[in-house]
């Protein structure tokens, strides 16, 4: 499921136009990297919680060629998946495969 | 600081005007029931500017309880990552 499709569902399940639905889409989309962006956490309970990890530099290889280079300090955000959509999803393994 | 459900609809009540308080809330329920029901039947979710929820299905396996080196199968299953998307990476940071 992509943005757009998600944005159809959410304007028929609450009854808005789909610009509406697109809008608020948006704007949690906006809220949530804002977050992160901020170094802040998220959690949403029964969906799960998204931390940003700091990482300092680093020398790593390039595994094509075996080069040294120098990583960078980064930050990466990390989802953890709630209990509630864990075991759901696990629940319905044998329902539907992903095809990867 | 962590950004809770409830700051969401607050956001949202906040930057749409036409929505009451209910229907605000009603909107983010709506919007993160419709998300937990396409990973949930296995569909794979793509946000995009924020990251893509994939579901893997993983094989048993096995493990060793870390804390008392005791061999133990693990059992096949299903699970849900996140892979941030180019955008949210270079927004996070961004200085």
């Amino acid at each position: 499921m992509n943005k757009s499709e998600l944005i159809e569902a959410l304007a028929e399940k609450i009854n808005v136009p789909i610009r509406e639905a697109a809008s608020i889409t948006n704007t949690l989309i906006d809220t949530m990297s804002e977050a992160l962006a901020k170094g802040d956490s998220i959690e949403i309970r029964g969906f799960g919680s998204f931390v940003v990890k700091e990482y300092d530099s680093y020398t790593g290889r390039n595994p094509k060629t075996g080069e040294k280079i120098k990583v960078s300090p980064k930050k990466l955000p990390f989802f953890k998946v709630g209990k509630d959509l864990r075991e759901q999803v696990n629940r319905h393994r044998s329902e539907k495969a992903p095809e990867k | 600081m962590t950004l809770t459900k409830a700051d969401l609809v607050q956001q949202v009540y906040k930057t749409h005007p036409s929505l009451t308080k209910a229907q605000a809330t009603d909107s983010v329920e709506a919007f993160l029931s419709l998300a937990k029901t396409a990973l949930i039947s296995g569909n794979d979710l793509l946000l995009s500017g924020f990251g893509k929820f994939n579901v893997k299905d993983k094989k048993s396996r096995r493990g060793r309880n870390p804390q008392t080196g005791d061999e133990l199968t693990l059992n096949a299953r299903r699970v849900v990552t996140f892979k941030p998307s180019g955008i949210l990476r270079s927004r996070i940071n961004a200085d």
